[in-house]
């Protein structure tokens, strides 16, 4: 059990790390909502089902959906800002 | 604040927490102790109500003025959001041009999840008290689900599921009816939020007294909540340009 | 263990406040905001931890409560922050969507020059 919980706990942080590296808020939805993912997996080891239903709804669909469209609506080209084209 | 003033801040700001969190931390309990004296009041004011999910419980029923405070903060969110994503003086609304191309997979994989993901949002929602679940996941599962209908690329069919003005009165009456219960529960027992209702047997469906009328209250509420917030969204990214367009060439502002 | 758990709560806590100092883009600094709160719901969990304990969820009317379980008030918490979190950040992000609006740019160091 405790092997499991370490395990969760350093990818959950790496994750973290991961997230804060990532500069295109666009690939940010994706590694925050694999972030997202993996701390639920560790609120499940910590015995905790009812937080990791709440961080899977939330924090896997409605967050990242959200800023990608907020991204979408900030960078797409020809909007109000055309810096992040390709999209 | 230019950049390297940020950063001095940044670095100011880290050795303060960590000047007083070493202190804290060194009196933090032993991880997995067994000295829980909150969890030993808590399981026996639950049992005491019947209330399987002592997290329910905590949330609607020793815990439920937070949670309705909890809850008022999330309407004053969503309405702040809606307020700011409105389309402006200088925008105009273009209307979807029929279906978007989408492979027929995902289109199939949006209509088969919808009807899976209603059905355990409700599941969630009215078994909040027995098993983990409740008004908050449950809700959110139900107004994240909703919008698989624009994965499946039928925007008209989204727009037809979801009237907006429903979901702007659920989100009233989820609002509402907490209070309601709650000013039930003071007229009949002398307490705002009190357990008033028939507390039913221990594990069953109707058990837990308010619990699980709150679950449902705030399940509309977070249900309608979220799905005002990404219809927004959707709305203000596909849908909303500026009228004249080029706007950012003369560089003056929308006010 | 004691230590690495509460290592990650405050690892996240500072790397999300780190990346919100760094950023270049509103909506990059508000998801970083995001990864700081995980921090404390890992925290919060953390605190109420046991070992060998179960959920604090009584199944069935058979299983009657007399076994351990985890504290179940810490999870309250952590779960309607959650939520609320979520909503908080939908605010955040129609405010940085805003400011792009009047503004043309969601670059902090940009928009010092435009308000001062």
């Amino acid at each position: 059990m405790t092997a499991i919980l370490a395990a969760c706990l350093l990818l959950v942080a790496a994750a973290g790390l991961a997230v804060v590296l990532t500069g295109d808020p666009a690939r940010q939805a994706l590694t925050l909502s694999a972030l997202s993912l993996l701390l639920a997996l560790l609120f499940l080891a910590l015995e905790a089902p009812d937080v990791a239903l709440s961080e899977i709804g939330i924090g896997t669909a409605i967050v990242p959906l959200m800023v990608m469209l907020a991204v979408r609506k900030i960078h797409a080209p020809g909007k109000v800002d055309s810096r992040s084209a390709g999209r | 604040m230019s950049r390297p003033v940020r950063y001095v801040v940044f670095c100011l700001g880290v050795v303060g927490l960590a000047i007083l969190l070493a202190p804290a931390v060194a009196h933090l309990p032993a991880f997995g102790s067994t000295f829980h004296p909150y969890r030993t009041l808590a399981v026996a004011a639950a049992v005491a109500h019947r209330t399987a999910n002592v997290v329910s419980a905590i949330n609607f029923d020793q815990r439920g003025l937070d949670t309705f405070g909890e809850e008022s903060i999330f309407l004053a969110s969503v309405a702040g959001a809606a307020l700011l994503l409105r389309p402006g003086e200088h925008e105009t609304e273009r209307r979807p041009l029929g279906h978007a191309r989408m492979l027929d997979a995902t289109r199939l994989l949006g209509y088969v999840l919808l009807p899976l993901s209603t059905i355990l949002g409700l599941d969630l929602i009215s078994h909040g008290n027995v098993t983990p679940g409740g008004g908050f996941q449950g809700g959110v599962v139900l107004g994240t689900g909703l919008h698989l209908l624009y994965v499946a690329g039928s925007y008209d069919a989204l727009e037809k599921m979801r009237p907006t003005t429903l979901f702007e009165w659920g989100e009233a009456i989820g609002a509402g009816s907490y209070g309601a219960l709650g000013v039930a529960g003071l007229l009949a027992s002398g307490a705002f939020l009190a357990n008033f209702v028939p507390l039913g047997h221990f594990g069953a469906l109707f058990s837990g007294g308010t619990v699980p009328l709150l679950n449902i209250a705030v399940g509309i509420e977070v249900a309608s909540g979220g799905a005002i917030l990404l219809s927004h969204f959707l709305r203000q990214a596909m849908f909303t340009e500026p009228a004249g367009g080029g706007r950012r060439a003369s560089g003056e502002r929308d006010e | 263990m004691k230590g690495l758990i509460y290592f990650v709560a405050f690892f996240l806590l500072i790397i999300g406040a780190f990346g919100i100092a760094r950023s270049k883009d509103l909506v990059h600094a508000v998801v970083c905001l995001s990864v700081a709160q995980a921090g404390t719901y890992v925290l919060l969990l953390a605190v109420g931890y046991q070992h060998h304990a179960s959920p604090p969820v009584f199944g069935s009317p058979a299983s009657r409560p007399t076994r351990d379980v985890v504290d179940p008030l810490v999870q309250a918490m952590a779960l309607t922050d959650i939520v609320v979190s979520a909503t908080v950040t939908a605010l955040l992000l129609a405010i940085s969507i805003q400011i792009a609006k009047r503004n043309h740019s969601v670059d902090p160091d940009e928009l010092n020059a435009v308000e001062g």
